[in-house]
């Protein structure tokens, strides 16, 4: 343990431990711009410095570890004055659009600028005249507001290791670009958004779509119906100011109720019907022998299409069935569509997703439109979703809760855990173990596939057989797992996995990049926290008990992995030109 | 047969000793040199010599620091006094060879005046003396003598004592301990640790390293084998930067001889101490010289500094224990371990012992390399040395440090060039750049020249140095131009001062210091513009 | 050049670093000595060849001074902007290598004759001002020489016009 004093109160902290941390524990907040709990400090802002007695430099706290005996002081008048001096610099070279910008009350920099008082920039302004990119539809490139943290590029070719963002050039004229100066849409990028949410200032923010779901809303021809996905019920509240994690499913339901959609639908019961489908297709693979081992989930579409970049041999492997927004929206405009006799034409379905990639995942291939209309309309994220909420005039704070449309919005447990990583092993297995033993489990949990450490490797047995599974989030922890699985397959050697879960984003969808912003690792636990909680507290807890899902597949679909199944609910995928990372 | 012990490397020096000859032509031919036109007349002469039949050898050798003189042209002749010509032109040749070989007569008023002066050969003790592309020149100079006394009598333990014994600190700048820097990383554990060589130069205006390794890579080779000795380093790297190519050809030729000969490579001189050394290049960025982005350069990255800790010595090139020294800095250790630690400890003052070499350029009538004991005062290097300004001008200032340093006015010449006296001034040591300026030169242009140089060689990591740099130079331009107001002045410390204490490396944190230390001794400069 | 040959050529290039740690700037110095310029092609099959990002390569090229992305012309004029030349009248030089040929530093002439750089130090800072032009180095240069020296490189028509 390392003893040193911060302002003079004594702290006692494991060796290692940054001064900015060590900071925390007594109370001490040292104001940060360019670092971020999730990574590595690039120490580039300089706001985080402070005072070392004995010494007349100013190190930075966020990357400083505190060592024995030190006397580190946070506050003085030099140390504050210093501050201030930099974020003068730093908006010199920023516009004054805060009024207009993606990030108006939610940016770091911004919140700073209001702490320290900052009232004008006492230097001539240099502005950079750099174009936005808006190429890809999804994220959104503004590089005169970047402030060159550099966390996009940290997550995006480290923690994914896509590598479709690079600085460009250096000292005043550094910018941010997507690699090699090209468009984003020509770049690797996935379009996970991981940069958008980590990024402190407006910089990098989603593709908004809100205008056109209010333009929907507004046309009196349309059928407009919404679906909500697992892990927006447990983050739209941070919007609101309460606690990260606590479940507000009910009322979102009357949120989007009073915004005019005609039917409230939820993804969980699409969740489930994946289960359904996912888990046949692993017996099949597993129990008879029909199709490629180890078995990979595909409802990320980052990673989907992560896959059709970089691992193209990996597609024998992928499960076909859909992600569960899109078999909600190719159902809403069929089974929804015939049992309401409505035009499917007129269905306008809307998803409310914690992603980026959805924006995407809904035209990215003819599969998508398997209704005969692209299934899903438009994706908007849990951040939309709550400008939306705001501009409704619904104040969401005291607003009563109400039930969803229970056509496609019953769910059951395992629905709802698929937001958090981990959690769509876990509902999978659930069915999976049930179909092949044909008995109820005695244990639902699934401990060792929970968690936020990066790839999860355990064993279960079924009926006994020994399943091994992996589950990956975070892109480049998935490299791991997919080398092993091809040096095993080049060598011959008895296969590492059976059954393989990817999520794109740290945590899984808790973590997406959709979600509202801050996100760390102690908020992605809570945020799952409050899935696994409502998952306990169901009485449906597989997605085979789900009765909605029952009655579907008695009226409509036949028998899971069936043709209409087949039609409705799986996809293909396809090698794309391979990008060099 | 390769050398394995003291007496075999004696023997051999002996031998090439004895087979030398005593009448020769030695023919500078660094880059300057060559710039100057030493090329043609070192061709010039061989061919003259061959046309006349007269069998005398000529030589090449590096750059002997007297660049106001070149070309460079030595003529040694039995039973005469060696002598050098000056500003030797192809023209000049026929009437040393008429003169000076056959007639054996010195032409006096050609020959470089011979001055007393303080000037001492430690680092540059070969540089325009041996054929710097021959081994053999090296050893006949006592070469590769110290790393056999290292390797076969020393532990890596003396010789990092014996060091610190002498009290060398780091020429790059800084002024760290080398004894101390080696020990350190000496007791990094790791499967694997490095040794680099920063010969990176990027002080504009400065030419010490590139004098050194066009003239003598052989020395820094050594000090360099010794440094991987001492630290327990298994592989080291020369970070030359690019724009030196013929520094880069005599270095790549100085590791092949030396592989040849033993003293690189698996079993250095027969003992089970195996080292080898790669050159990298840098292309093109005064941050690089940093030693953090050093190592990301030679990693093939974007050169960023990083913050320490962790250092170096402790996380360094591929995240290994790594140990960077300047040129200088390896030249001199291997004149350590060649004559002994009391030797070099008794050159010099106490704490900054053994001798400094200074690049003195800019408005002085003898601009060139020159080397001194630490604690020279700079009216002697300036004056004695440089003969003052030239052309019947007034020095005003030298600026020491490069980008990083600042100005010393006239009357502060008197100080001796220590590591602490020039902070005092508000100046560093630096790597040994000296740019003397006169009375023409405005101290705000000055200021806005160094300052320009350092916004264009920001790596733009950090935003006070990114922004801020670019914000001091703008409020210059505005007060060169004469649309400053006083106001600027307090602008200009209050960025300068966020810069020091926000910035991330030594490039931003140092990078005022030149408008600081203008505005300490010139305000009137600055206010006389701003009046105007 | 067609794609075969490309890759014949940077294979060639690429072998004698294959499997070192940190190799990608030595490589593209060597590109850039064969080519004068990294151009684009080049770089997407280095990547490939190296397996570095391509992220990573232009990250490289264009913090480096040094590397270029566009064909310079056929001679480089390099004047030297480092203290000691500035000092001595490097500034006159290069407004009167814009007067004679009418570029500034970065620029390259329309006939792609010549490109000229402002770079910072040579090393030949005793000799000052120094231009270099190609790897020949000018020492001690005064504006009056100026014309000269560009004109023994100017191919025959273009030095006649100027004359
Ligand atoms: C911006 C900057 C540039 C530097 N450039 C050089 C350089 O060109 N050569 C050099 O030897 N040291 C340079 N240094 C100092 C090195 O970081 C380092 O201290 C030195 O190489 C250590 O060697 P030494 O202990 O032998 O002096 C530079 C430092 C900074 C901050
Ligand atoms: S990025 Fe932040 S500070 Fe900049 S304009 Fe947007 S809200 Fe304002
Ligand atoms: S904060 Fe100020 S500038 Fe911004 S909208 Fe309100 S009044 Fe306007
Ligand atoms: S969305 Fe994801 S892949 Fe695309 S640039 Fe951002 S971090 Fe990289
Ligand atoms: S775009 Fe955002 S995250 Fe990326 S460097 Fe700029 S400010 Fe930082
Ligand atoms: S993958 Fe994420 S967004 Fe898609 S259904 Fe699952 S939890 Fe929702
Ligand atoms: S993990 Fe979830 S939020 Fe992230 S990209 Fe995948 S589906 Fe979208
Ligand atoms: S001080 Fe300047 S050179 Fe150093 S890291 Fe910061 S921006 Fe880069
Ligand atoms: S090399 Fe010569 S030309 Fe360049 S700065 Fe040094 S003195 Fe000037
Ligand atoms: S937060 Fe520490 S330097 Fe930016
Ligand atoms: S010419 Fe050799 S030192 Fe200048
Ligand atoms: S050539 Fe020696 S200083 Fe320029």
């Amino acid at each position: 343990m390392v003893k040193a004093w911060i302002n003079d109160i004594p702290v006692e902290v494991e060796p290692n431990t940054t001064i900015l941390d060590a900071a925390k524990l007594v109370q001490v907040k040292i104001p940060t711009l360019c670092k971020h709990p999730d990574l590595k400090a690039s120490a580039g802002c300089g706001i985080c410095i402070v005072r070392v007695q004995g010494s007349n430099k100013m190190p930075r706290a966020c990357c400083t570890p505190l060592e024995e005996g030190m006397h580190v002081i946070t506050h003085d008048a030099e140390i504050v004055s210093v501050r201030k001096t930099v974020l003068e610099l730093i908006m010199s070279n920023h516009p004054d659009e805060c009024a207009t910008c993606g990030r108006n009350t939610q940016c770091e920099l911004q919140s700073l600028l209001a702490d320290f008082g900052i009232r004008e920039v006492p230097f001539d302004k240099f502005i950079p005249d750099l174009p936005k990119d808006a190429s890809n539809g999804t994220i959104v490139l503004e590089p005169r507001k970047c402030i060159k943290c550099g966390r996009c590029i940290e997550v995006c070719q480290q923690m994914q290791n896509v590598w479709a963002l690079s600085f460009l050039e250096r000292g005043f004229k550094t910018r941010i670009s997507p690699a090699g100066d090209i468009t984003l849409s020509d770049s690797p990028c996935v379009r996970c958004g991981q940069c958008s949410a980590h990024c402190p200032t407006g910089a990098i923010f989603e593709f908004d779509d809100s205008p056109k779901a209010w333009e929907a809303l507004g046309d009196p021809d349309l059928h407009c119906v919404v679906q909500i996905a697992p892990a927006v019920r447990v983050t739209i509240g941070e919007h609101f100011g309460f606690e990260p994690g606590v479940n507000l499913t009910p009322q979102i339901y009357a949120a989007l109720r009073r915004m005019g959609f005609k039917a409230i639908f939820d993804t969980n019961f699409g969740a489930d019907l994946t289960i359904i489908e996912e888990a046949s297709e692993f017996v099949e693979r597993f129990a008879h022998g029909k199709g490629t081992l180890p078995l990979i989930t595909s409802c990320c579409p980052a990673w989907v299409d992560f896959m059709e970049k970089f691992h193209g041999d990996m597609i024998d492997h992928f499960s076909t069935a859909k992600s569960p927004h899109e078999m909600v929206g190719a159902l809403a405009k069929t089974y929804y569509a015939e049992k309401n006799n409505i035009d499917p034409s007129k269905v306008f379905v809307v998803s409310i997703m914690p992603c980026t990639a959805k924006k995407y995942e809904i035209h990215r291939n003819p599969d998508m439109s398997s209704s005969g209309f692209q299934d899903v309309d438009i994706s908007l994220t849990t951040r939309e979703l709550a400008r939306m909420i705001r501009q409704s005039g619904v104040d969401f704070n005291s607003l009563e809760g109400e039930e969803c449309d229970h056509l496609l919005g019953d769910y059951t447990g395992a629905g709802t855990i698929f937001g958090a990583t981990g959690g769509v092993m876990e509902a999978a297995l659930r069915t999976a173990a049930h179909y092949v033993t044909g008995e109820k489990l005695a244990k639902l949990e699934f401990e060792n596939v929970r968690g936020i450490q990066g790839v999860k490797e355990t064993k279960i047995n079924v009926a006994g057989h020994e399943v091994r599974i992996a589950v990956a989030h975070g892109l480049a922890n998935v490299e791991y797992v997919i080398d092993k699985v091809r040096k095993a397959k080049e060598n011959g050697e008895e296969l590492p996995y059976h059954f393989i879960e990817v999520m794109a984003c740290p945590g899984g969808c808790v973590g997406g990049g959709g979600q509202p912003y801050g996100v760390t690792d102690e908020l992605r636990i809570k945020r799952a926290k409050g899935l696994y909680s409502e998952d306990e507290g169901l009485t449906l807890r597989c997605s085979h008990e789900n009765p909605s899902v029952i009655k579907l597949y008695d009226e409509y679909l036949g028998k899971p992995l069936g043709e209409k199944s087949h039609h409705l609910l799986h996809t293909k995928y396809k090698r794309l030109p391979v990008y060099q990372r | 047969m390769k050398p394995t012990s003291i007496q075999d490397l004696a023997t051999m020096q002996d031998e090439i000793v004895k087979s030398g000859k005593n009448t020769w032509i030695k023919v500078g031919l660094s880059t300057c040199g060559i710039a100057a036109g030493a090329q043609e007349t070192y061709f010039e002469l061989r061919q003259q010599l061959r046309k006349a039949q007269i069998q005398v050898e000529v030589k090449r050798c590096g750059c002997a620091g007297k660049c106001a003189f070149e070309p460079l042209v030595e003529v040694a002749m039995e039973g005469m006094p060696t002598v050098t010509y000056k500003n030797v032109s192809k023209d000049m040749v026929s009437a040393i060879i008429e003169k000076h070989i056959t007639g054996k007569q010195v032409i006096k008023e050609w020959a470089v005046p011979q001055v007393k002066d303080k000037q001492l050969r430690v680092v540059l003790r070969n540089c325009g003396v041996i054929d710097p592309d021959n081994i053999r020149d090296y050893i006949a100079a006592g070469g590769y003598q110290a790393l056999a006394k290292v390797l076969l009598e020393s532990s890596p333990e003396q010789v990092i004592a014996d060091l610190k014994k002498s009290g060398l600190r780091g020429r790059g700048g800084a002024g760290f301990p080398t004894g101390l820097k080696w020990d350190i990383t000496s007791k990094s554990q790791a499967d694997e640790k490095y040794i680099v060589c920063n010969a990176d130069e990027g002080d504009p205006g400065a030419y010490m390293d590139r004098g050194v390794l066009e003239g003598d890579p052989h020395a820094v080779l050594e000090g360099l084998v010794i440094g991987g000795y001492a630290t327990g380093a298994t592989k080291g790297f020369f970070y030359i930067r690019a724009e030196y190519p013929l520094a880069i050809e005599r270095a790549e030729k100085a590791i092949k001889q030396a592989r040849a000969q033993g003293f690189l490579g698996q079993n250095i001189l027969g003992t089970d101490f195996s080292f080898d050394l790669e050159i990298r290049l840098g292309a093109g960025a005064f941050v690089c010289g940093e030693e953090t982005a050093l190592i990301a350069s030679i990693e093939g990255k974007r050169g960023y500094p990083h913050p320490r800790p962790p250092y170096p010595s402790v996380k360094g090139v591929f995240d290994k224990p790594t140990c960077i020294n300047n040129v200088e800095t390896l030249a001199n250790v291997s004149a350590i371990f060649a004559k002994g630690p009391e030797w070099f400890a008794s050159i010099g003052l106490e704490k900054s012992t053994g001798t400094k070499v200074f690049a003195v350029t800019g408005k002085v009538a003898n601009s060139g390399l020159v080397e001194v004991p630490m604690g020279t005062t700079i009216r002697e290097i300036v004056y004695d040395i440089g003969g003052g300004a030239g052309g019947g001008k007034k020095v005003k200032a030298i600026q020491t440090g490069g980008p990083s340093g600042g100005v010393i006015p006239e009357e502060y010449f008197d100080t001796p060039v220590t590591y602490e006296e020039l902070q005092k001034l508000g100046s560093i040591m630096g790597s040994g750049g000296m740019i003397v300026m006169d009375e023409d030169d405005s101290m705000v242009d000055i200021a806005k020249f160094y300052l320009g140089f350092c916004v264009d060689e920001s790596c733009g990591k950090c935003a006070p140095c990114r922004i801020g740099g670019t914000q001091m130079l703008h409020l210059l331009e505005k007060i060169a131009d004469g649309k400053g107001e006083l106001a600027d002045l307090g602008s200009l410390r209050k960025i300068s001062r966020a810069m020091q204490k926000a910035s991330l490396c030594g490039l931003g944190q140092t990078a005022s210091n030149p408008v600081l230390s203008t505005l300490r001794y010139f305000e009137n400069e600055y206010k006389d513009l701003i009046k105007a | 050049m067609d794609q075969e040959q490309l890759r014949k050529e940077v294979d060639e290039i690429v072998k004698p670093w294959e499997g070192k740690e940190g190799n990608l700037i030595m490589v593209l110095h060597q590109i850039q000595n064969r080519y004068s310029y990294v151009p684009r092609d080049i770089s997407f099959e280095v990547a490939k060849r190296l397996n570095v990002p391509l992220a990573r390569i232009y990250e490289v090229i264009t913090f480096y001074n040094y590397f270029k992305l566009e064909a310079p012309g056929k001679n480089i004029v390099s004047v030297c902007l480092g203290t000691a030349c500035y000092l001595k009248g490097a500034p006159k030089l290069i407004d009167e290598i814009e007067k004679q040929i009418g570029v500034k530093p970065g620029e390259t002439t329309p006939d792609g004759q010549f490109h000229v750089q402002a770079v910072r130090c040579l090393g030949c800072c005793g000799l000052a001002p120094v231009i270099t032009v190609g790897q020949k180095v000018y020492s001690a240069v005064k504006p009056e020489q100026v014309a000269g020296i560009l004109a023994e490189y100017s191919e025959p028509a273009t030095a006649a016009a100027a004359s």
